[in-house]
């Protein structure tokens, strides 16, 4: 019996553990980075223990300091989680040797699919479908091997996961570049920088088979998980079942799946995890923990996976739930990230949240909450928001307007892009693969949810900014807003919109309101208007859009979308007028290089700084020719989106 | 309390003819405010912009708090003279930063700012005002200085300007000129009588003498910068207590050295529910008759400007053809007294005595709706004490210390005007509606008072008395009077503060109790002898 669990992991992952812990009469014990402090799962924890700093490889990845917090707090079990400590077979040891019960499968389990090298050779054996592929080692040839796998090719860091540690090559003379940055964030991520090369395969679906098995020697699936809809090699879209999946080969996919358990002898949660094109599947890997996207199972199974996890862990061999399991309805899960969808890629966002709020009759597994800090330390993932339905089309629908409906404030999500794809006729259409997101850009996906190019939202902001205007009037406040004797002066509020600004002039006259939206006339009726809800009516339609004012921003939330506006100051700040040729983080980051030196010439396009930010290195390049007169960073400093990093200046100036 | 209910009805044909004959003066009122906005025309103010300055307005709208309201004052000064309607200047009672102030902004597209004699009237009584009621005064500077042909009536009681604007720092009342443009000679000693003064980089010139009259003076050669610009008045000279880089920078400053007054308003706060009335606005307009001869009952008006209609009376059933009692508006409390039948007897000034002493005893202000032709007159009424009775309520009005506010809804002759604190009697703030009458009596009735003397005159002197041309003259000193009797008349010379759509009374009534509550609001406990 466990009765105290210690959850050696973060946000969302760490709530969800805890809930179904807390359900079942177990207690908890939460660990926590300085970064973390004020976070939700320490929070709902019964107890919890702070490890000090806030890198992973000082804080969550640290096995040590998590088992001594386990011993302190008298906890008897510890669950990983994903990530971090989950895949690592050497921390399993490590908790056994202190008698404490590590939540999930035996370190030999771990050793063996840890690296993916050896788990594909076990699979091999096992008669589970792989594809080829060649280790890296310090004497490999890479160009002979890549030229027996052929291009494109994958390089996989050997204890990656999560599309960390990825890269795909398609030109042979990439290929060393490509394995030694492969290499350096994999030792950064895992500690472990060994690399494999891999055929790969453009644009297949991406399908994993979810498996249990107890100490009894009993191993069973739980069906399919569809997770082919990704950005950067991540899951964001994850269903079950998977629209490609016809009954004969989900009992063939289940089939191996098993086998690959059965053949390294798992216990607890897994994930076998295969590529998938026609009725072709092969081998990935086996994630031999709690999968991110497990709640779609858990919502067609009626299962609770973490509560089967803690069974097992207990020894108790898997119940007749388990093993007769059905799949009713149709699951989808959308990773709701804290991150910009741009032409450039996708940059992480952080922020305060001030308003996090998501409506409908859908699962929400959130780390986050309102006024949450999201801090560029860990994962952007705020929350994942699960929908259950009887058809896949249900699903998809409801997820979608759930996301729509959401209010999101105060950090840049990918939320439109997960509702354009919800909403694509080819994702509608079951015609999903790893290649979605290149065939469609994620820009034009994510741009369709805001109608009228935000101009009635902005009357909103507009609108609701005047009534909070009027309510917190010292003097005057129960006279008409902006009344005048004489003429009718405009009131004038200007936002900005992504790159444009969006100026609304407005005033109520005896004969009704008269408006304006970046000089357009907007014939509007105010229905009612409060410092929170507008409700307006426009050729004849009403709307009711939400604003929340917080730190200089209007997010308002409407039927016809969301926008977050930045409201313009009415004077200039004389002190915040940016030098020309300044150059500001893009986003929060960490200095990686410094390769230019202050003094010396310049030219347009010559690297000067080089950010890493989360999984991506950024290179800021020189605007235009010059000189490189100031320099505020140095390698290894950790800098916020917008600060300053260094100026060019004229020749001569 | 009790609500007032009315009998108007909305559908019937007076009240049309009542509405469409409102709207129509209304609509010439709108003509000319027009006017007073357009300032000097496009043709300036696009060389004003281009010159990289906001006209007037602009400064202002930047000036005031988002979505506040703005009383405008003294719009129509100078109309119908030979200056530009609205006398270059612009003044009113706005929120900045959270405090009420009286702003005073001179129109440089208006010959260049210049100050005339009714642009001096009309800085005056806005200072006045600022005085009476404690409001801090921003002055928006950039005018040219006197419009020298006037020179002769503007000169010596121009110097009141800066007697009102460094008295009122003596009272605590706080004043702040920003300096956009010129602001010389005369000019110059606005931002010196002020507290605070804020000058614009390249733009203000602040100096006594300009290059030309310092080259003829002492022979010196001298710039404009180096005279009176703002670097120079920054950084040298002190004169400046804030350098701003451009006009709005000098109106962001402004509006935070308001918000650093640390303000408190004196009277009391609001203290009755901001009810709106139960019965519309807009319906004033269909019962105000054309005629100023039709009375109407001032009640109906009550029931579409005080809180929640709600109105009690005081001596209901004595003196009825003034209405007096108890209200509310926008919160503040008010005693009201407004004509009904237009003539004022002695029970009516005795009544009016009475309520005005009243209200001093509660600290109540009080509001005069005028609607009046005067105090009777005949045999009877002499006899029956009416000057007596009349010097009452002209002392009662006089030595009332608790803030007045007077409207002329519809006529204001006679020693009515004084009586029902007319502009001789300081109310804190006057307005006029678009077709009310002030004069000394009616035109009908001033032209046929010089007919009867003028015959009376020739009989004495045993003449033959010329009916054409008394007919003829009788005429044109009823057309004059008639012309003079205009609210716009009256306005343009600053006897009232503005003339005023009587749909929006309601809000300008709360605007003008907020602004006046700004002083401490305390009635007179004795008053002088009151002859019975």
């Amino acid at each position: 019996m466990i009765e105290k669990l210690l959850v050696a992991n973060r946000g969302e992952i760490a709530t969800r553990v805890q809930r179904t812990a807390h359900r079942l009469g177990i207690g908890t014990v939460a660990v926590f980075s300085d970064a973390d402090s004020d976070a939700a799962f320490v929070r709902d924890a019964d107890e919890a223990v702070r490890l000090p700093g806030t890198a992973p490889a000082d804080t969550y990845l640290r096995g040590d300091l998590v088992i001594a917090a386990a011993l302190a707090t008298g906890a008897d079990a510890v669950h990983p989680g994903y990530g971090f400590l989950s895949e690592n077979a050497g921390f399993a040891r490590d908790c056994a040797a202190a008698g404490l019960t590590f939540v999930g499968p035996a370190p030999e389990a771990i050793a063996a699919m840890g690296s993916k090298v050896e788990a594909k050779a076990l699979m091999e054996a096992a008669g589970v479908p792989v594809l080829p592929g060649v280790t890296v080692a310090p004497d490999t040839d890479l160009a002979a091997a890549g030229e027996r796998l052929g291009f494109p090719l994958l390089v996989k860091a050997a204890y990656g996961g999560g599309g960390r540690g990825m890269r795909v090559v398609g030109d042979p003379a990439d290929l060393a570049g490509a394995v030694e940055s492969a290499r350096r964030e994999a030792t950064g991520a895992f500690g472990d920088g060994s690399v494999f090369l891999e055929r790969y395969l453009v644009d297949p679906r991406h399908v994993e088979v979810q498996i249990l098995g107890d100490g009894h020697g009993t191993v069973v699936h739980l069906f399919e998980r569809e997770c082919s809809i990704q950005r950067r090699h991540q899951k964001i879209v994850e269903e079950c079942p998977s629209p490609a999946v016809s009954e004969a080969l989900r009992a063939e996919l289940g089939a191996a799946a098993v086998a690959a358990g059965k053949a390294i002898g798992y216990t607890g949660a897994g994930t076998v995890e295969f590529v998938l094109t026609g009725q072709e599947f092969y081998f990935l890997e086996v994630n031999t923990r709690l999968q991110v996207e497990h709640p779609v199972t858990e919502l067609v199974t009626g299962l609770d996976l973490v509560e089967q996890q803690l069974r097992i862990a207990e020894g108790a061999p898997l119940g007749p739930d388990v093993r007769d399991a059905t799949i009713t309805g149709h699951a989808i899960e959308a990773r709701l990230y804290a991150e910009e969808v741009t032409a450039e890629g996708y940059l992480p966002a952080t922020g305060t949240l001030h308003r996090f709020d998501v409506p409908g009759d859908v699962r929400v597994d959130s780390g986050v909450g309102t006024g949450s800090v999201v801090s560029p330390h860990y994962d952007p993932m705020l929350a994942k928001v699960i929908a259950h339905a009887p058809t896949r089309d249900g699903a998809a629908r409801t997820l979608a307007r759930a996301l729509s409906g959401a209010a999101l404030h105060g950090v840049t999500t990918n939320r439109d892009l997960l509702v354009g794809i919800l909403r694509a006729p080819e994702f509608l259409a079951g015609d999903t693969d790893t290649g979605f997101l290149v065939r469609h850009d994620p820009v034009a996906l994510g741009a369709g949810t805001l109608a009228a190019g935000g101009h009635r939202h902005a009357a909103a902001a507009a609108l609701a900014a005047q009534a909070q205007h009027r309510r917190a009037a010292r003097v005057l406040g129960g006279m008409p807003s902006g009344w005048r004797n004489v003429g009718g002066a405009f009131q004038r509020i200007a936002y900005r919109l992504g790159d444009r600004e969006l100026p609304v002039a407005y005033r109520f006259r005896r004969d009704g309101l008269d408006l304006r939206v970046d000089d357009e006339p907007l014939d509007l009726t105010p229905v009612s208007v409060t410092p929170d809800v507008v409700v307006t009516e426009i050729d004849g339609v009403r709307r009711t859009h939400r604003v929340h004012r917080a730190a200089g921003m209007s997010y308002v939330d409407g039927p016809d979308g969301s926008v977050a506006l930045q409201e313009l100051p009415r004077f200039a700040d004389p002190h915040a007028i940016t030098r020309a040729g300044s150059l500001l983080a893009p986003m929060p980051g960490s200095v990686v290089r410094v390769l230019a030196e202050v003094g010396h010439g310049v030219t347009a396009g010559q690297p000067l700084v080089v950010l890493e930010a989360m999984k991506m290195e950024h290179t800021i390049v020189a605007p235009a020719d010059g000189v490189l007169g100031e320099l505020r960073v140095g390698s290894g400093d950790q800098v916020d989106s917008g600060q300053l990093l260094a100026v060019v200046e004229e020749p001569g100036s | 309390m009790a609500v007032l209910r009315s009998a108007l009805d909305t559908r019937s044909e007076e009240y049309r003819r009542n509405r469409a004959a409102q709207l129509e003066a209304i609509a010439a009122l709108d003509a000319e405010l027009e006017k007073v906005v357009a300032g000097g025309g496009e043709r300036y103010v696009a060389r004003h912009r281009e010159r990289g300055k906001l006209p007037v307005r602009e400064r202002l709208e930047l000036l005031l708090d988002p979505d506040s309201p703005f009383l405008e004052l003294s719009a129509l000064a100078a109309w119908g003279t030979g200056f530009t309607v609205g006398a270059s200047l612009l003044t009113g009672i706005g929120v900045v930063s959270g405090v009420e102030c009286m702003v005073i902004a001179h129109d440089p597209t208006v010959r260049g700012g210049a100050m005339n004699p009714y642009s001096l009237r009309k800085s005056l009584r806005a200072l006045e005002i600022a005085r009476t009621n404690r409001l801090p005064v921003i002055n928006l500077v950039e005018s040219g200085g006197a419009d020298l042909p006037t020179q002769a009536e503007l000169f010596v009681p121009a110097g009141r300007i800066f007697h009102e604007l460094t008295e009122l720092s003596s009272l605590g009342i706080p004043t702040v000129a920003l300096v956009f443009g010129n602001s010389t000679a005369g000019g110059a000693y606005v931002p010196g009588m002020c507290d605070h003064a804020v000058l614009v980089d390249k733009g203000a010139k602040v100096f006594l003498g300009g290059p030309p009259l310092v080259k003829m003076a002492t022979g010196e050669d001298a710039d404009d910068e180096s005279l009176g610009g703002a670097e120079m008045h920054s950084r040298v000279s002190g004169l400046s207590d804030h350098f701003a880089v451009d006009e709005p920078d000098a109106i962001r400053i402004g509006r935070e050295i308001v918000a650093r007054f640390n303000w408190r308003k004196l009277g009391p706060a609001p203290s009755y529910p901001q009810a709106a009335p139960l019965h519309d606005p807009e319906e004033i307009l269909g019962l105000l008759p054309p005629e100023s001869k039709v009375p109407f009952d001032p009640r109906e008006v009550l029931a579409r400007v005080v809180d929640g209609s709600e109105f009690d009376e005081y001596k209901a059933l004595y003196g009825t053809s003034l209405v007096t009692g108890w209200a509310s508006v926008h919160g503040y409390p008010v005693g009201v007294l407004a004509n009904h039948r237009g003539v004022l007897f002695s029970e009516e000034a005795k009544k009016a005595s009475e309520f005005i002493q009243l209200a001093n005893q509660t600290d109540t202000p009080l509001l005069f709706l005028q609607n009046t032709t005067g105090y009777m007159v005949g045999a009877d009424y002499e006899q029956g004490g009416i000057i007596k009775d009349g010097a009452k309520m002209i002392n009662a009005v006089t030595n009332s210390t608790v803030p007045h506010l007077t409207i002329n809804m519809a006529s204001s002759f006679g020693a009515g005007n004084y009586g029902m604190s007319g502009r001789a009697f300081d109310p804190r703030l006057i307005f006029a509606w678009p077709s009310a009458k002030l004069a000394v009596m009616g035109a009908a009735q001033l032209a046929g008072v010089l007919s009867i003397v003028g015959r009376a005159s020739a009989r004495s002197q045993g003449k033959a008395y010329d009916e054409e041309a008394d007919a003829a003259r009788t005429a044109a000193i009823e057309a004059q009077i008639e012309a003079e009797s205009h609210a716009f008349h009256i306005t343009a010379r600053l006897y009232d503060d503005g003339v005023v759509d009587p749909r929006d009374t309601r809000t300008v009534l709360g605007m003008s109790l907020s602004a006046v509550h700004n002083q401490t609001i305390e009635g007179r406990r004795g008053f002088g002898v009151f002859r019975m």
